[in-house]
């Protein structure tokens, strides 16, 4: 492994709290406060750009800021896995700002700067967790992160705005206590917190230990990860403004949490300690229970954004599984699936807002015959349904595929049932939804005039549904996602 | 066990001056009888501390002829720290006095039971 | 004749204590020279104690004797790496909270300033000597001069303060003659008051009851003054209805002065190893530290005086500090120091910003705060980074200290202290969320939503905005620099044997 020490993992997570700076100055100029969004997600998209070449040819970039603790530092470092993450946050980033601005104005929303002041300092967090080197590098921007999105979930002000924050943080810092205490006893057992693909923790404990402490880290990681029965969070947190259930509650902070699980089932603990400690098929077990429980009430939510909500916390249960079953198959489909369901889920986001801010209906059963409305709009709903339920050419047959090769590499069988039953129900909950749009007539009777919404937030819906037909296609379009999960799983050791 | 009792009688008392300031302190409601407390129990503590300056056949800690050595005067170092703390009671008693009376202004009453009832 | 560097360690007593003999003689013809003075002469101070730090840290440990009287039979001004960081440490938080004392003093106190600040010039001298000085009896007489002052400052308050400040009187002099009564024992047995020597005097006399009895006294007296639960109850009292710039000054420092009073007396005078095995002190202090952090979180959560609810924050915040020191393991004690220094940061923007907003709106219920934020977005901002270094949250300071807490608990695999730790950053939240959701949103619960009479309500002035600024600062870079702290100071703090 070759390392090569640049600064660049530093200044991506740098540019958008300058840009967070520069948003609070020009709290008055609206124009100008989006502009320096907008920048930031082109120059942070682009600086992590850059970096990717290198990792490609097999290289590692790092970057030491300073000291933290008398033997650990806050260090970034940007492998294949850090790369992906990154790429995919910042940018989706770049789709959110557009489909935000477009949001926001249309509902002309109070708190703008607050808002995307918070988004800046978000995103900041995400990409530092992406490029954390160590445990307590990945805490320090992962609690950043809770705190910066909590205004955001808020936003609304009202009560139940205020009750959802309040359970949000709640959840949250509780899982914060126990990742803290996962991450200092393993610095007293290991003396060290740096990541290793493989892991480290083999033979620095007893195997109780070692169980408890991987227990502690799953409930801790795994409430941002919304694993159930620490997943109630994410559908309260449906209350805030949709751009924010887009861009955080699907791609940013639930992924943060699916990525440090991952960090820590493959790099902390690896997979022959996992194997050892007969772990990985009670974590597969115990995630299988979210993913068809959190379908099956999925099907009872009337609130689009909720079953949506629904919907994520069973799809992120997918990526946890895959890393669960320690092969590299499944590694790679958990790998893939964290782009490829970004890019459906904001999708299927976006399409909620739209249909909000066009004409304020938030629940399902309100919205027969949208289709002829806003046929473009649900068109891509509907690719990004078809994806969901792992449906070619969309993209999530592809991951679905990986998912299952990996159960059968592991020799559970079990678990492609467990997929197969959750892409049938992902049909059940989705294809009502596109039906009733097109196929059932509006209540009221009138005809329904074609009217969309504006560019703004139009073309980052079609942008992103059509990334997901086109990654389906060719899974290494533009970025390398294909390319990248392959060396990822090919850099873990001990499968 | 009577007998190292009775030696060390003015221990004994020490403590004895020492709880009954304490109790004033804690138990009585009113602020004067509480500042009352405050002083015996710092005199306790003075006087505990002159005794174990004292020495079977010493005298006063001041420099005669014909006596050079010091094992002839009483140990005049917990004298002058003494000094010292009778200062600092004195000052705590004024300071103490100045709030009673700022208290008294106030509330124009010096029990303490009344007076939270009236913050209230 | 001592070299500048070494005459340090008396100026930094000698020229706030002149100058508050000065304040009463100048300020008498000219008012406006009160604050002046006192702000320049605590500067001095500030000045002495970072050559004093860095004179400690490059040549070793200075010995003052005072008069030329060689010790034990003079009173010798000792500065080792632990004196001169807490030196600074209340150094630096003097000086940014007199910078801020200006318009509030104005405020609640037009016609008392001179008086004011002769009294506080006092208390910082009184603060100084204790930090400063190697011999028990002189510390008592600093302790006591200390004291004194705070009460007179604190009885100069509102509402209750007059009886906040007897309450106080009474107990602090209980906590001050306890710590005498010690200092007494010792003398019996061992016939010295220095430091240094009684560290040499009294090992062999560690099984006699004498020593036992005065470590009891040492103990309580200072346990009282710390406010360490379950004496602490003189301090919500004297902390809210103390005035503004007194609240801000005396919560970072007072108890902290007093925490290294415990430090010193556990570790220098007592060796370590009486404290840890010969008498498990130090087990029995983190016990009790440990019920005071959980202890002081709840009672904070019942309160809607914000000052009340820092006050008991404050007493929970002691707890984490006597909790390090009773780990005695090397990460708990560097916990301890840590947070002495980080908390005197958090508690001094923290009071300050609550003076910010008694001078600008005269109210301090939680509940009445409603979006307060867009007229006072820096105060605000302040007390947002405060509250979430106090909750524990990376990269503010409170994490840090924090995670050496942890990291000490768990190599003296002690469970029971996570789990209190733990907690209690999560109740911190809750009480403190409370006030940022007040602060930032609407939440329509009741209470006054009208304007105060006076002022509109908008940002504090530049004197009162800029210490709460650079205090909100330094609780930001002392997180991030922390390391460079701990192994360029605190290491060398440590007792010897960690």
């Amino acid at each position: 492994m070759d390392i090569v020490y640049s600064i660049r993992p530093l200044l991506a997570i740098l540019v958008s709290l300058g840009a967070a700076a520069l948003i609070l100055a020009s709290g008055r100029r609206p124009n100008l406060r989006e502009a320096w969004t907008l920048l930031a997600a082109v120059a942070k998209f682009l600086i992590v750009l850059s970096m990717a070449p290198s990792i490609l040819n097999g290289q590692v970039l790092e970057y030491t800021v300073l000291p933290l603790s008398p033997g650990i530092s806050l260090q970034l470092r940007v492998d294949p896995f850090g790369l992906y993450f990154g790429l995919l946050a910042s940018g989706l980033w770049i789709a959110t700002s557009f489909y935000s601005i477009g949001y926001m104005r249309g509902l002309n929303e109070h708190a703008q700067t607050r808002y995307y002041f918070c988004f800046a300092v978000a995103l900041s967090s995400t990409i530092g967790v992406a490029f954390a080197a160590n445990l307590l590098t990945l805490f320090l921007f992962y609690e950043l992160l809770t705190i910066s999105t909590y205004p955001l979930v808020a936003h609304k002000e009202t009560p139940e705005a205020l009750a959802a924050g309040r359970k949000y943080l709640t959840y949250l810092l509780t899982s914060a206590v126990f990742i803290l205490f996962s991450i200092a006893y393993t610095y007293q057992l290991a003396g060290s917190l740096d990541f290793v693909a493989g892991g480290f923790l083999k033979g620095q404990g007893s195997p109780e230990t070692l169980r408890l402490l991987f227990v502690a880290f799953i409930l801790g990681f795994g409430t941002k990860a919304a694993l159930m029965p620490i997943h109630e969070w994410l559908p309260t947190a449906m209350i805030a403004p949709t751009p924010v259930s887009a861009l955080l509650h699907a791609v940013a902070v639930v992924k943060a949490g699916v990525f440090s699980c991952l960090r820590v089932i493959d790099y902390v603990f690896g997979p022959s300690l996992l194997s050892d400690l007969d772990l990985w098929l009670v974590l597969g077990y115990f995630v299988s229970i979210t993913i068809i429980g959190a379908s099956l009430l999925a099907l009872a939510q009337d609130n689009l954004k909720r079953r949506l909500a629904f919907s994520t916390i069973s799809q992120l249960s997918y990526i946890v599984l895959g890393a669960a079953l320690i092969t590299p198959s499944a590694l790679m489909g958990s790998v893939l699936h964290m782009a490829f369901h970004g890019f459906m889920k904001i999708t299927l986001f976006f399409c909620a807002g739209a249909i909000f801010v066009k004409t304020g209906k938030e629940n399902i059963s309100q919205m027969n015959g949208i289709g002829r409305r806003m046929p473009l709009t649900m068109a891509a709903f509907a690719v990004g349904a078809f994806g969901m339920a792992g449906i070619p050419p969309v993209c999530g047959f592809l991951s679905k595929w990986y998912l299952c090769l990996g159960s059968m590499e592991a020799r559970e069988a079990v678990f492609v049932l467990i997929l197969l039953t959750s892409s049938l129900l992902n049909v059940a909950y989705f294809f009502p939804v596109v039906y009733n749009a097109f196929f059932k007539k509006e209540a009221g009777g009138a005809p329904p005039v074609r009217e969309e919404v504006s560019w703004w937030m139009l073309a980052p819906i079609l942008i992103c549904a059509l990334m997901s037909l086109i990654l389906g296609l060719n899974p290494d379009a533009f970025i390398h996602f294909h390319q990248i999960a392959g060396m990822v799983a090919a850099s873990i050791r001990g499968f | 066990m009577i007998d190292s009792m009775m030696s060390k009688y003015n221990y004994w008392m020490y403590i004895i001056l020492m709880m009954i300031g304490f109790y004033a302190m804690i138990g009585k409601k009113n602020l004067i009888k509480k500042l009352i407390g405050m002083n015996i129990f710092q005199t306790a503590i003075i006087l505990y501390y002159i005794s174990i300056g004292v020495k079977k056949g010493g005298t006063v800690p001041v420099l005669m002829e014909g006596l050079p050595r010091a094992a002839d005067y009483v140990n005049p170092l917990p004298h002058v720290l003494m000094l010292t703390a009778i200062v600092v009671s004195v000052s705590t008693t004024g300071v103490a006095l100045a709030v009673i009376l700022l208290i008294y202004r106030r509330y124009k009453t010096l029990e303490e039971d009344e007076i939270l009832k009236s913050i209230r | 004749m001592n070299p500048p560097h070494i005459q340090a360690t008396i100026l930094i007593i000698i020229i706030p204590l002149m100058s508050s003999y000065a304040i009463p003689l100048l300020g008498w013809r000219w008012k406006r020279s009160a604050y002046f003075i006192a702000l320049t002469a605590i500067g001095a101070s500030l000045v002495c104690s970072l050559i004093l730090l860095s004179t400690v840290l490059t040549q070793g440990t200075i010995h003052y004797h005072l008069g030329g009287w060689l010790p034990p039979w003079g009173i010798e001004y000792v500065i080792d790496p632990l004196n001169g960081f807490m030196g600074v440490v209340v150094c630096t938080i003097s000086f940014l909270v007199t910078l801020s004392s200006k318009k509030s003093v104005e405020k609640e106190l037009p016609e008392k300033k001179v008086r004011f600040y002769t009294i506080y010039l006092l208390l910082f001298t009184g603060l100084m000597g204790i930090v400063v000085t190697g011999d028990v009896f002189n510390l008592y007489v600093f302790l006591e001069i200390a004291s004194l002052s705070a009460y007179a400052l604190i009885a100069i308050g509102e509402d209750g303060a007059p009886l906040a400040s007897f309450n106080y009187i009474i107990m602090g002099t209980i906590g001050a003659c306890f710590y005498l009564l010690g200092v007494g024992y010792l003398y019996i047995v061992t016939g010295s008051l220095n430091m240094a020597d009684l560290a040499k005097l009294l090992p062999p006399l560690y099984d006699s009851k004498v020593v036992l009895i005065a470590l009891a006294f040492f103990l309580i007296g200072t346990a009282i003054k710390m406010g360490l639960f379950p004496l602490h109850v003189w301090l919500p009292d004297a902390y809210t209805y103390a005035p503004s710039a007194v609240s801000s000054f005396i919560a970072p420092l007072m108890t902290k002065v007093m925490a290294y009073i415990l430090i010193r007396i556990l570790f220098t005078v007592f060796k370590p190893s009486y404290v840890i095995e010969v008498v498990p002190v130090a087990s029995i202090l983190s016990w009790i530290a440990a019920v005071a952090i959980i202890a002081g979180s709840i009672l904070a959560l019942a309160q809607r005086d914000l000052k009340r609810m820092l006050a008991y924050s404050s007493v929970s915040q002691i707890g984490y500090i006597v909790l390090g020191i009773g780990l005695a393991n090397k990460m708990g004690l560097i916990g301890a120091y840590l947070h002495i220094l980080n908390h005197a940061f958090m508690k001094g923007c923290l009071f300050s910003v609550a003076g910010a907003l008694m001078y600008r709106t005269g109210r301090r219920n939680i509940f009445q705060l409603h979006t307060i934020h867009r007229k006072m977005p820096f105060t605000m901002g302040a007390l947002v980074i405060g509250a979430l270094s106090m909750i524990g949250i990376p990269p503010t300071a409170g994490f840090f200290s924090k995670w050496y807490l942890i990291l000490g608990s768990i190599e003296a695999q002690n469970w029971v202290f996570v789990a209190v730790i733990l907690a209690s950053s999560l109740l911190n939240a809750l009480y403190f969320f409370r006030v940022i959701e007040n602060v930032y949103f609407e939440v329509s619960q009741g209470g006054l939503k009208e304007e105060p009479a006076g002022d509109p309500v908008r940002e504090v002035p530049l004197s009162m905005l800029a210490p709460i600024i650079l205090l909100a600062a330094g609780i930001l870079l002392l997180g991030l620099y922390n390391e460079r702290i701990i192994s360029g100071i605190l290491v060398l703090a440590l007792p010897r044997g960690f």
